[in-house]
């Protein structure tokens, strides 16, 4: 990929390209876990739905031949998963927390094991949109080829920040986020509604997942989602709940996230492995600069447990 | 386990204990933390069953498998207890923080870091005594895994984030650090197609148990379980951590040091989890790379649950998991089962233990009405 003629210039455009491709999957996760969160739940398994999503999604375009009917069935896998997540939790006396973790390595061991057949063919991926044919040059090019998900993703965070305002079900997901007791005097079970916003974060994720397996990096391997799924969630917390700032991080962590296969394409291999750890980093650093012992943060629904 | 614990289930249950025996009054609680667990397992069992029989496996020959793989011979017996060690150590490493009401799931990070800080300490002492490079190496270990956790604990009590989530994106960070050094500065020039640290040396290795293939990493283990156990429930710091799990502002009020217990309880059990790394170091790997990252960490949150973050009770749960992913290769070998099934197993596991802890103090019979 590295090309003298447009030499150091490699490395933004690379940042740039992986802002669109990496931060798919980020998008999709936080907005997901944003409404999950909104109704006054957690829910960390979704970095097993990430992998869940993106191992059915393989499986299912490697069968039908149709890459958007393995989306579909990834957005189906994570509901599914979202709902036995939230069906545990309504449980008494269950802690989202733990079930979350429980689900985080059942997702991941379901999907290798599953995934097995999947690891040698090659399925169907994703088209994508060629943005770049006004360029000559072919880094410009590649940066600019968008996925229609990408797309899809971005039109959605301002939608969900539309729907959390105005409609009906935005102000319930929010009522049973905010007091589950109101919403109870209101008549409306607090379970049910839960039940359905984890199902619908489970969608989004599972859709996430797809993206990762059909179209970037576009394989199926065990290797194919290292802490995305988690560093999506803890990326919530930072955006405090607002769906439009779910997309601007979500860009700013697929930027960091594609440095360092960006500085190995212009030779600077020594700290390959340290800049792959640079979302990582930078979540943690975020949240160090973000988080106060004193108040809960602004935005953060009240049923909450994390923020307690 | 005390009646003590046995009460305070009781109390927790809401559920005020009808007349009856003088027997179940006293030890329902106890015999529930046992009953609980053990039908949890046996569902996630039955259920794991049902899955292998849709893939047109025999589910009697997976149970038969999977306990000749795990106690049926002398050496499935060893490979068990090899593999329970690390899960002892690593769950210890979720437990201690649970009597805080803390949420810690990053043991995999500072068994990593353990296993790096206490290579290295090895390799600078290179041509001391074996003994001394070994005690320098759990010195290292401990106090390496041991500031890696307590860095998501320091995290929690004075800037707020979140422990959990904070000490799983370690756990990342200290994979990439492990990988940075083991491909760059520590990396020796041998090694080709698996960068590794230089070895040890074997003398330096601690060896096994005689008379056994188990190395000493187990002994490790269970004083480690027992020493926590004292700590919590024989001791006033121990009490002191328990009374602040319960309720922080009732803590603050009679005085307790809230902060300090925080961090000492995250090094202690970082440090648990960084001896078990040293031990995969000086017991079966005799040097550091990525094989290390082999899921121990994740697999002793399981653990920990299981047993109801008590200490004593992991010693059993882990000899149970690790003969379950012992069984992992015949299972593979015999049935065709890919490796990951015992990740799926787990996971299960893990779903109805957790889905369980809806039964406590609900159970009839226990309640003294049979």
């Amino acid at each position: 990929m590295a090309d003298a003629s447009i030499g150091l210039w490699t490395v933004p455009l690379a940042v740039l390209g992986g802002a669109i491709r990496v931060s798919t999957p980020f998008l999709f996760v936080s907005l997901g876990e944003c409404i999950t969160e909104r109704s006054g739940r957690i829910n960390l398994g979704l970095e097993g739905t990430l992998v869940m999503g993106a191992m059915s999604a393989y499986g299912i375009s490697y069968l039908s031949g149709s890459p958007w009917l393995g989306v579909f069935a990834a957005g189906i896998t994570g509901a599914l998963l979202g709902a036995l997540h939230a069906g545990i939790c309504s449980l008494p006396r269950v802690n989202d927390v733990a079930v979350g973790i429980a689900l985080m390595l059942f997702g991941t061991g379901l999907a290798f094991y599953l995934g097995k057949p999947l690891i040698e063919p090659t399925a169907p991926r994703l088209p994508a949109i060629d943005f770049g044919w006004w360029s000559d040059i072919p880094q410009v090019r590649a940066a600019l080829r968008v996925n229609v998900l990408f797309l899809i993703g971005v039109a959605l965070a301002p939608i969900l920040y539309w729907a959390f305002r105005t409609t009906r079900w935005g102000l319930l997901i929010r009522t049973a986020g905010e007091s589950a007791d109101a919403a109870r005097a209101m008549g409306h079970s607090v379970l049910l509604i839960r039940l359905r916003a984890t199902m619908a974060g489970g969608f989004l994720a599972g859709i996430g997942g797809s993206f990762l397996s059909l179209f970037y990096p576009g394989s199926w391997n065990e290797g194919l989602s290292s802490g995305q799924g988690i560093t999506a969630v803890a990326l919530v917390i930072f955006a405090r709940w607002d769906p439009l700032l779910c997309l601007w991080a979500s860009l700013a962590f697929g930027g960091a996230a594609a440095l360092g296969p960006a500085l190995q394409s212009v030779g600077v291999t020594s700290g390959y492995h340290l800049f792959n750890a640079a979302p990582y980093i930078l979540t943690l650093a975020i949240m160090i600069i973000t988080c106060s012992p004193k108040r809960t943060l602004t935005g953060a629904p009240a049923e909450l447990s994390i923020t307690r | 386990m005390t009646t003590e614990a046995a009460d305070s289930t009781e109390t927790v249950g809401a559920v005020a204990p009808a007349a009856g025996p003088d027997f179940l009054q006293r030890h329902g609680g106890t015999i529930e933390y046992v009953l609980i667990p053990g039908a949890a397992l046996a569902g996630a069992l039955i259920v794991f069953g049902i899955f292998v029989a849709m893939f047109g496996k025999n589910p009697l020959d997976l149970y038969f498998y999977m306990y000749y793989g795990a106690f049926g011979t002398w050496f499935s017996w060893q490979n068990t207890l090899t593999r329970a060690a690390p899960l002892i150590l690593t769950a210890l490493c979720t437990a201690l923080p649970a009597q805080l009401g803390m949420v810690i799931i990053g043991g995999e990070g500072a068994l990593l870091i353990g296993a790096l800080s206490a290579t290295s300490a090895a390799l600078a002492l290179q041509g001391m005594p074996p003994l001394v490079v070994q005690i320098a190496m759990v010195f290292a270990g401990v106090i390496g895994g041991g500031l890696w956790i307590m860095l998501s604990g320091g995290l929690r009590q004075y800037r707020g984030v979140n422990e959990t989530i904070s000490s799983l994106l370690l756990v990342y960070i200290a994979l990439a650090i492990l990988n940075h050094l083991v491909e760059g500065a520590m990396r020796d020039p041998a090694s080709l197609n698996k960068p590794s640290t230089r070895e040890i040396g074997a003398a330096n290795m601690i060896g096994s148990i005689p008379g056994t293939d188990v190395h000493w990493g187990l002994v490790f283990g269970l004083i480690a379980a027992i020493a926590a156990y004292i700590l919590i429930y024989h001791t006033v710091f121990g009490f002191a951590a328990r009374v602040a799990g319960g309720n922080v502002r009732a803590a603050k009020i009679v005085g307790l040091g809230v902060s300090k217990l925080i961090l000492t309880i995250c090094f202690l059990a970082g440090g648990a989890a960084g001896l078990a790394g040293m031990i995969e170091v000086a017991a079966v790997q005799g040097r550091t790379n990525a094989n290390l990252a082999a899921g121990y960490g994740f697999t002793g949150i399981l653990v920990a649950f299981l047993a109801r973050q008590n200490p004593l009770a992991i010693v059993p749960v882990a000899i149970l998991l690790g003969g379950i992913s012992a069984s992992g290769g015949l299972l593979q070998r015999r049935l065709g089962l890919p490796d990951a099934s015992v990740l799926v197993l787990q996971g299960i596991i893990f779903v109805f233990v957790l889905a369980s802890d809806a039964l406590y103090g609900r159970i009839g019979f226990l309640k003294g009405k049979s």
